[in-house]
C-alpha cells in the first residue's frame, strides 16, 4: 500500500515549464458539480494569470485529502497548495508542514478582509496559517410543504430544542410499521464530532480549549448535549436509530424522507436545485443560547514549495478569494462567502433578494464558535465520533460513550501539552 | 572411485565445470524472483519489524522504545475490537463461500442448456471493481427505499438500518463478500472438475456406487488441493478488506465493522502514525504467518496430490 502511495505520488511530480507550476489538493463534502466549478475559476485564473499553472487535484472527503496530502508530503512529494479543515492547523503544524501567510504577504491588511469567526481558526502564536475559503456552518433545512401538511406554520421554523421535538413529532408519517417520513434527521457519520459541538455549544458548553490541548467530552452539558440527540431517536421517535450517514441525508431529505436536517450550508445550492418541493432554512434552534461551530475548508501553503511557489500561491489565494469570486462560489455552492465585502457585491445582493435562505448561514456567523480543533485531530475526531455513533446506536449510554472517549482523548494529548 | 577420477580427470573436470555452470545459471535463473522477494517481501518485514520498536518524532528522528507499543496495543480496545471483528469475519465468509463455490461448480459443470450463461453470471460479481460492488451493495442496504427495505415493506415490515446498526452490519458485509468471492472461487473447482479422469466417475457407476457416494468418497477427496488453495485465498482475502469499508462504513458504527488491515490504514495514513501502525502489521503478519505454517506443516500432508 506503501509502494502504491509511492508511486502515485511519484506520477503527479514537477513538469517542467516556464511557468511557475502549482498543485492543489482539494476535498468535495457537499452535493453538487463541485469539481466542474474549480475547474472552472482555475482554468479563469490560469487565463488572467498566464505564468502560473494550477492542477488542481480531487482528493475525496476532508479526511481523505488531508491523508493524502500528509502522505505525499511524507513520501517528499508534497502538493503547493491544498484546501484542508481549517482545524487541521495543529496537526500541519505538528508536522511542519505548512508556513503562515504573514512572511508571504505584503500587507497584512488583506487579513482584515475576511469574517474574524473564520480567521479564528488559522491563527495561532499570532500568525495567520490559513486563509478562508469553503466555509460553513451548520444550518436547518426545512421542508415547507411537509411543515403545512402537518398543520405547522410554514414559514417558521422551531428555535428551541423543545420546539424541535414537538414540531418533529407532528412531522412524523407512519404507515404500518414503516415511518415514511421522520421529523429531524442530524447526520452522526464523518462529522458527529461537528454536530455534537454545534449541540454542545448550544448547550452552553466549549468543547475545547484555545491551546488545542484539552477536550471538555465528560462536562455535564456536553453530556447533556448527546442525551437530547439520542432522546431524539430513542425515547421521542423522532429521528431513526442507528447511525446517519453524512453523504446520503442530503437525498434522505430531498426524498421527503425527514421533515428537517441539520447539514452544512455547503449544500445549499445542490438542495435548491434539486428540491421538488418549497424548503427554509434557518439557524440551529438554541437551548441556553443560539450557536454552531464554524466549519469546512481553508487554503493552505506547504514548506516545500519553492519561494516563487509560494509567491504565486498567494496571488492564486487572493485571486479565488477575491469578492466576486467568494460571491460567486457562495452562489454556486451555499458556502459561506468569505468576506464581508462579497456580501456587497450587486451580484450576491441580487441573489440574495430572490433567494434570501442564502445569508442563514452567514447571520448565523454572530453566534458562531470555532470549530473543534485540537492537536492530534484525526484521532480525537474517530474517539469523538465513535461516542457519538456509540450512543446513537444505544450500544453505550452518553455518560459511558463519552467519558471513554474522555480518557482515550486524555492520553493522545497528554503528548501534545 | 578415486581409481575412476584419476584414470579420467578430464571428463571428471568437465562434469565439475558443468555442475558449476548449472548452477550459477540456476542462480541467474532465480534472481529475479530473488531480487522481487527480497525488495517487497523480506525486506520490509524485517523494516517493519524495526519500525515497529521505535517512535518518530516530529522533528523526524527515531527514538528505540522497545515493546512500549505493544503494551500500547494490548491497551487500545480498538485493536482487540478489530482482531475479534476480524475473527468472526473469516468464520462467516470463509466456509460459506467455499461451499457454495463447489455446490456451484458441480452444478455448471454438468451437461445442460443454458450453461455458459449461468457460468458467467455466477463469475460476474469477480469482474466487476470493488468500489462499484461497494455501491451496488450500499443502495440495497439503504435504509427505508433500498432495495432489501422494500422488500421488507412487501410483507408489511418497518425499514431497518442494516449498515448503521452494529448488530447487523458484519452480517452485512459477510453476505456481500459471500456473494462476491463465491464465484472467483467457482472458477477454481471448475478448472478442477474438468481435470478429473471421467473414468473414475464410469468405474464408480459400473460398481453401483450411488452419485452422492462417488462425490463423496472420490471426487471430493481429489479436490482437496484446490479446496487447499481456495481456502488460503479465503483466509487472505479475509485479512485484506480495505475498499468496501471505505466506502460503505468507514469501520463503524462505532467500530463495529473495524477490521484488522482497515484499522491500519486509518493509523498510517489519517492519523499519520507509522510506528503504531507498524506494531499493529507486526501482529497480522504473525497471524498469516501462522496460518502459512498450519497449510504446510499439518494440511499438505494430508492432501493427496495427483
Amino acid at each position: 500500500m506503501l509502494m502504491a502511495a509511492a508511486l502515485a505520488v511519484l506520477s503527479m511530480g514537477a513538469r517542467p515549464a516556464a511557468a511557475v507550476d502549482l498543485t492543489m489538493y482539494y476535498p468535495v463534502a457537499v452535493g453538487g458539480p463541485v469539481t466542474k466549478i474549480i475547474d472552472d475559476m482555475v482554468s479563469r485564473f490560469e487565463k488572467d494569470n498566464p505564468d502560473v499553472k494550477v492542477t488542481a487535484v480531487y482528493a475525496g472527503n476532508y479526511t481523505d485529502t488531508m491523508t493524502k496530502a500528509m502522505t505525499a508530503m511524507k513520501g517528499g512529494q508534497p502538493p503547493q497548495l491544498s484546501v484542508l479543515l481549517s482545524t487541521d492547523v495543529f496537526t500541519l503544524m505538528d508536522e511542519n508542514a505548512i508556513v503562515p501567510f504573514d512572511d508571504l504577504v505584503g500587507d497584512k491588511a488583506w487579513f482584515k478582509e475576511f469574517y474574524p469567526a473564520f480567521m479564528a481558526n488559522g491563527q495561532v502564536d499570532g500568525k495567520t496559517w490559513s486563509i478562508p475559503f469553503q466555509r460553513s456552518t451548520i444550518v436547518l433545512y426545512w421542508n415547507k410543504d411537509a411543515f403545512k401538511e402537518a398543520g405547522l406554520d410554514p414559514e417558521k421554523a422551531p428555535a428551541s430544542w423543545d420546539e424541535m421535538v414537538e414540531m418533529s413529532k407532528k412531522l412524523v408519517k407512519k404507515e404500518g410499521a414503516n415511518t415514511t417520513r421522520w421529523g429531524v434527521e442530524i447526520p452522526t457519520t464523518g462529522y458527529g464530532y461537528w454536530m455534537l459541538q454545534a449541540l454542545a455549544i448550544e448547550n452552553g458548553q466549549k468543547m475545547m480549549n484555545e491551546a488545542g490541548t484539552e477536550v471538555y467530552l465528560t462536562a455535564p452539558k456536553t453530556v447533556g448535549a448527546l442525551d437530547y440527540w439520542v432522546d431524539l431517536s430513542r425515547k421521542h421517535n423522532v429521528m431513526p436509530t442507528g447511525s446517519i450517514d453524512w453523504a446520503t441525508l442530503r437525498t434522505d431529505f430531498l426524498e421527503g424522507k425527514t421533515a428537517m436536517m441539520w447539514h452544512t450550508t455547503g449544500n445549499l445550492t445542490a438542495v435548491k436545485d434539486a428540491a421538488k418541493f418549497q424548503f427554509g432554512v434557518a439557524m440551529l434552534p438554541a437551548k441556553e443560547r443560539r450557536g454552531s461551530p464554524t466549519g469546512g475548508g481553508s487554503f493552505y501553503i506547504f514548506k516545500n514549495a519553492s519561494a516563487e511557489q509560494q509567491k504565486a500561491a498567494v496571488k492564486f489565494i487572493q485571486w479565488m478569494t477575491a469578492p466576486e469570486r467568494a460571491a460567486e462560489w457562495s452562489m454556486k455552492t451555499g458556502y459561506v462567502a468569505v468576506s464581508p465585502a462579497a456580501y456587497k457585491t450587486k451580484a450576491m445582493e441580487d441573489y440574495a433578494k430572490g433567494f434570501p435562505q442564502a445569508t442563514v448561514a452567514r447571520d448565523q456567523l454572530e453566534h458562531a464558535v470555532p470549530e473543534l480543533s485540537v492537536h492530534e485531530n484525526g484521532r480525537i475526531y474517530k474517539f469523538v465520533n465513535d461516542a457519538v455513533q456509540a450512543a446513537v446506536t444505544g450500544s453505550q449510554k452518553p455518560q459511558e460513550a463519552l467519558a471513554a472517549a474522555q480518557a482515550q482523548s486524555d492520553r493522545v494529548l497528554r503528548a501534545a501539552k | 572411485m578415486t581409481d575412476l577420477a584419476a584414470s579420467s580427470p578430464i571428463p571428471e573436470r568437465r562434469a565439475r565445470s558443468q555442475a558449476w555452470w548449472n548452477a550459477v545459471n540456476a542462480w541467474l535463473l532465480l534472481l529475479p524472483a530473488a531480487v522481487l522477494l527480497v525488495a517487497f517481501t523480506h525486506w520490509p518485514i524485517l523494516a517493519t519489524i524495526r519500525h515497529s520498536l521505535f517512535i518518530t518524532k516530529r522533528n523526524g528522528s527515531e527514538v528505540f522504545v522497545g515493546t512500549d507499543s505493544y503494551r500500547a496495543m494490548a491497551a487500545d480496545p480498538i485493536f482487540w475490537k478489530a482482531l475479534v471483528n476480524n475473527f468472526w469475519f473469516a468464520l462467516g465468509t470463509i466456509p460459506t463461500s467455499i461451499a457454495l463455490a463447489l455446490i456451484m461448480a458441480v452444478w455448471v459443470n454438468r451437461n445442460m442448456r443454458g450453461r455458459g450463461f449461468l457460468r458467467l453470471a455466477y463469475f460476474t460479481p469477480t469482474v466487476l471493481p470493488m468500489i462499484a460492488v461497494a455501491n451496488i451493495w450500499l443502495f440495497f442496504y439503504t435504509p427505508d427505499y433500498g432495495a432489501l427495505d422494500q422488500l421488507r415493506g412487501l410483507f408489511g415490515l418497518g425499514g431497518w438500518n442494516w449498515l448503521g446498526d452494529p448488530s447487523t452490519v458484519m452480517g452485512c458485509l459477510i453476505v456481500m463478500v459471500i456473494w462476491k468471492e463465491a464465484g472467483f472461487f467457482m472458477i477454481f473447482y471448475l478448472a478442477a472438475l474438468q481435470q478429473l479422469s471421467p473414468d473414475l466417475e464410469e468405474a464408480a457407476s459400473i460398481e453401483g456406487a450411488s452419485r452422492w457416494y462417488t462425490f463423496r468418497r472420490i471426487t471430493f477427496p481429489l479436490l482437496m488441493p484446490t479446496t487447499l488453495f481456495v481456502a488460503i485465498n479465503a483466509v487472505i482475502n479475509s485479512f485484506k478488506l480495505v475498499d468496501h469499508l471505505v466506502i460503505m462504513t468507514k469501520g463503524g458504527p462505532n467500530n463495529a465493522s473495524t477490521l484488522l488491515l482497515y484499522y491500519i490504514y486509518e493509523v498510517a495514513f489519517t492519523f499519520q502514525d507509522s510506528s503504531y501502525a507498524a506494531t499493529l502489521t507486526v501482529v497480522l503478519l504473525m497471524l498469516l504467518s501462522g496460518i502459512a505454517l498450519l497449510k504446510f506443516g499439518y494440511l499438505d500432508r494430508r492432501i493427496h496430490y495427483q
